[in-house]
């Protein structure tokens, strides 16, 4: 059972209490309890079970402009006053800096709405079993199918913030989420791909025959890839690797960043950085939303941003630390964003996989080779050809590169706009990228 | 006697009964109890950013048969939550008709000290040090536009509670210390980094003025990309530099010769034991007995002694990496690769130290051969692909190399290749081998483990570079 609101605000208050007793002027706390329960198969049959309950303090003192940390999962009175007085004498110790502080009163957090993001059912393993045996089955149908997996989690979880100069909220959150990774063979060569799915609400979350047949579908038609040579092209970034634009832009325009000077975006605030057809927002009040959020990390209210109107940069994601730097007020950010996304597109993504004769089709990227600094980009990617609007044939071991800058502004958008993770995006199209294969 | 029972209601005894009672009819299981002390402390734009101290305690209970784990984990070490977790592993293993195996290697080795690396360096000196970091790489002229500096130290306490009463324990520190620094020049902006650690204590790292060398490698690998051009893309040869560019061994080959996916077959070398898969001369090993090395272990987290193991011997593949249970399930022993990020974690078959064995050919040899191609000195992370064998990784120190001469640096840029036969296209192996500074994580699964890698300068016949410029 997930403890209670009453549970956390005690361990909280003694947190804050004591803290201040020893010396703080400040203090923020976190404590957090989650409840997880994993179900895993494989080939049709029970892999894993996996029971997790966790407890977690984060707590931060201050000393006028000097401040410390320490983080533990031991909720014992005994460990924590030890731990207190060890976070003190190094607050103590720690130099000065004169932007650390709590956030702003007027701008904490003063009611918390329910956005639906809890849902009580608990969803026996029994249960999950079932569910897993039906999205193997789907998956398995075909005898390409050399080898599947599936998972099923359920996640509960509560938690209280709280600072010394009264704020205290919290709220709990669910999540239910299940998975199907499919093995492919042809030829003694193999594949693999994937299906996944997670809900706010157990009643909402996929059908296991869905995620079974995606994922088998998907490393299907995968196999007997080629290694296209060398050129300048037009790529599209399916919907699993078109969110990770946004999640550059919003690693871009983190205050952290801009204040450090570490971002291609530094300067660009209101000048256009995107075609001027694209709007890009982050709501953290959408009901059932997997990123929603009353506040953010520091109890800061949270409303939606426009981040993007018209192509022009409006708004950074902005922290009490570095908004003080820059000296813009915190706009609930602390944490990163909420739920993220590009407002649709015009075309349709059969009317874009039509907008040229010919394009490279992305699904999947590997490795990290985004540099935020100079917005240089250079991953490995796997997909397909398009030809006249259909996917011809598959394609491994090239990589695609570029410069964020340059990419920016050669999107085009489709219309097929999903909520299905924190960040999500249409189809898109960059117009050129240099593909480096054979 | 136990430290993890100390003021709880239950003690060693009565938690090995509930051991013992839970595994009966089990393959194989145990309680494995963490006490794990951490801290991070933060340079960041001429400020400490952040001093933080970590302390986490907890237990994962785990009950294996067959080829079922079941696992629960809790950090309320107590009479009622290990029997919630006895009870939640026998419900789920309804039907068990196993044999425990009660066999364990010992050991009387130790590959490093039980020192508490957070404790034997005062927090005054590791913020002056930062400061000074932060001083000396400042003083190199307005072209430093930003420094980063951390210290990352911990220490893991380990018991491992097996069926009868068989106990197994293992301390473990590890620091790592890291600098970042941008440079600016002409309006262009370059990053350089470097770090040193391992299971020692931070000032065997960084003693006599040596934390100078992290911060002029920090600032020579920064200022060669302040000058570096677009990278070349397409096919073509490439030589690696020793040490830490050994990440394309751990990525091409190491994950893929790891027991689970092995077993599972989903692994591209799952078929290919006792085959040829890399160019005669190529000898790859993983060890875990290195003094004092990120990725040494006394005792892996299953309580199996680690040890060197030979994957690759003169290019034939003699060896998986192995756990208890996939070693099992596949007939053969534990390696002593079986790890866990924490008590909250699975135990899968891991990575040490990958190393790749030195050669006969000087560095010199492989780039005056070469025509066209690059040379990549230092590289940031990479991934694979397990089952397609693709495998990426990124360099961050790079040249063109033009007609056997050392040309220009190039921007960073991803290389692509395929795990099984990119060991194939290796043709000279170097007499250099170096092991890499020591900071190295490696993420499978959801759990980061540290791990170390080494190899000589290679020669690789072909390999795609993802640049730009065609």
């Amino acid at each position: 059972m997930i403890k209670d609101q009453e549970f956390l605000k005690d361990i909280a208050s003694y947190c804050i209490e004591n803290s201040k007793k020893l010396g703080a002027t400040d203090v923020g706390v976190k404590v957090i309890h989650s409840v997880s329960e994993n179900v895993s198969f494989r080939n049709k049959k029970l892999d894993e079970s996996n029971r997790a309950d966790s407890f977690a303090v984060n707590l931060t003192t201050y000393i006028e402009k000097k401040k410390s940390s320490i983080n533990s999962s031991d909720l014992s009175k005994s460990n924590l006053e030890k731990l207190i007085e060890r976070c003190i004498a190094a607050t103590k110790i720690t130099p000065s800096d004169e932007n650390n502080s709590l956030p702003d009163k007027d701008l904490m957090s003063k009611e918390i709405r329910d956005l639906n993001l809890y849902d009580e059912t608990h969803y026996p393993n029994d249960k999950k079993i079932e569910f897993l045996k039906k999205v193997e089955e789907t998956a398995s149908t075909d005898k390409k199918i050399v080898n599947t997996e599936a998972g099923f989690t359920e996640n509960k979880n509560n938690f209280i913030l709280a600072n010394s100069n009264g704020f205290l909220g919290g709220y709990k959150t669910s999540n239910f989420s299940s998975s199907c990774v499919a093995v492919s063979r042809i030829n003694g060569a193999m594949e693999r791909d994937y299906e996944f799915g997670s809900t706010r609400f157990l009643k909402d979350i996929m059908k296991p025959e869905e995620i079974g047949k995606i994922a088998a579908d998907k490393a299907i038609r995968k196999l007997g890839p080629k290694k296209i040579k060398s050129e300048k092209i037009g790529v599209i970034f399916d919907k699993r690797i078109s969110k990770g634009i946004l999640s550059t832009l919003a690693s871009a325009i983190s205050a952290s960043a801009i204040a450090r000077g570490t971002s291609f975006l530094k300067d660009q605030i209101n000048s256009e950085i995107f075609p001027n057809s694209i709007n890009i927002i982050d709501d953290p009040k959408i009901e059932k939303g997997l990123g929603s959020q009353n506040f953010d990390s520091e109890g800061v209210e949270t409303n939606s941003l426009k981040l993007v109107e018209n192509g022009i940069l409006k708004n950074y994601l902005i922290d009490t630390y570095y908004g003080k730097k820059l000296n813009l007020k915190s706009n609930g950010r602390s944490g990163g964003t909420t739920n993220l996304y590009f407002q649709n597109g015009n075309l349709s993504f059969k009317d874009l996989l039509n907008s040229e004769k010919k394009f490279l089709y992305i699904t999947e990227t590997i490795g990290h080779g985004g540099n935020i600094i100079t917005g240089d980009y250079s991953v490995g990617a796997s997909g397909f050809m398009v030809e006249d609007g259909e996917l011809t044939y598959p394609v491994s071991e090239i990589t695609i590169a570029g410069n964020f800058k340059e990419i920016f502004k050669n999107i085009t958008l489709a219309n097929d706009l999903e909520m299905k993770y924190s960040t999500n995006a249409p189809t898109l199209l960059i117009n050129q990228m240099t593909v480096a294969g054979k | 006697m136990s430290n993890f029972f100390k003021d709880t209601d239950i003690d060693t005894s009565q938690a090995e009964a509930i051991v013992t009672e839970t595994l009966k009819n089990c393959d194989d299981g145990e309680l494995y109890l963490e006490n794990h002390k951490s801290e991070s402390i933060v340079l960041d734009d001429n400020k400490i950013k952040s001093s933080t101290y970590n302390s986490d305690q907890g237990y994962g209970f785990r009950a294996v048969t067959g080829e079922v784990v079941a696992y629960s984990h809790s950090n309320d070490i107590s009479k009622e939550s290990l029997r919630k977790s006895s009870d939640n592993l026998k419900d789920t293993l309804k039907s068990k008709k196993g044999t425990y195996n009660h066999e364990i290697p010992k050991t009387n080795s130790k590959y490093y000290e039980n020192i508490n690396p957070i404790e034997s360096k005062t927090f005054d000196s590791k913020i002056d040090l930062l400061n000074n970091v932060n001083n000396y790489l400042r003083s190199k002229g307005s072209i430093v536009n930003q420094v980063t500096a951390n210290f990352l130290g911990e220490h893991k306490s380990i018991e491992i509670i097996r069926s009868d009463n068989q106990v197994l324990k293992d301390d473990r520190p590890l620091v790592r210390f890291n600098v970042s620094v941008v440079l600016e020049k002409d309006g262009k902006k370059e990053t350089g980094v470097y770090g040193v650690g391992g299971r020692q204590s931070y000032d065997d790292y960084l003693k006599d003025g040596s934390w100078k060398d992290v911060c002029d490698e920090a600032f020579r690998i920064a200022n060669v990309n302040l000058e570096s051009k677009p990278a070349p893309a397409g096919e073509m040869k490439v030589v690696l530099g020793p040490g830490w560019p050994a990440i394309l061994i751990h990525e091409a080959i190491g994950h893929g010769l790891e027991g689970d996916f092995n077993r599972k077959k989903t692994s591209a070398f799952h078929n290919l034991m006792g085959q040829q898969v890399a160019s005669e001369g190529v000898t790859i090993v993983d060890d875990g007995t290195l003094h004092q090395r990120r990725g040494s272990l006394t005792i892996d987290d299953e309580g199996t002694p680690t040890e060197n193991t030979v994957l690759i011997e003169n290019g034939i593949l003699k060896n998986y990496m192995q756990d208890r249970l996939n070693a099992r399930l596949m007939g053969t022993k534990s390696t002593g690769s079986g790890r866990r990020e924490s008590y909250k974690h699975v135990v899968l078959p891991r990575m040490r130290n990958t190393m790749m064995l030195s050669g006969k050919y000087s560095q010199d040899e492989m780039i005056s051969s070469v025509d066209k191609g690059i040379f990549a000195v230092s590289f940031g992370g990479g991934q694979v692909d397990i089952t397609s064998g693709k495998f990426v990784f990124n360099c961050t120190e790079a040249y063109e190399i033009n007609n056997g001469k050392i040309g220009s640096p190039i921007k960073g840029a991803t290389l692509i290749g395929d795990g099984p036969s990119i060991l194939k296209e290796v043709s000279l192996v170097g007499n250099d081998m170096k092991l890499d500074p020591g900071i190295g994580t490696c993420g499978k699964a959801g759990q980061g483990v540290p791990v170390g890698v080494a190899q000589p300068s290679i020669l690789i016949n072909k390999m795609t570079v993802g640049g730009t410029k065609l």
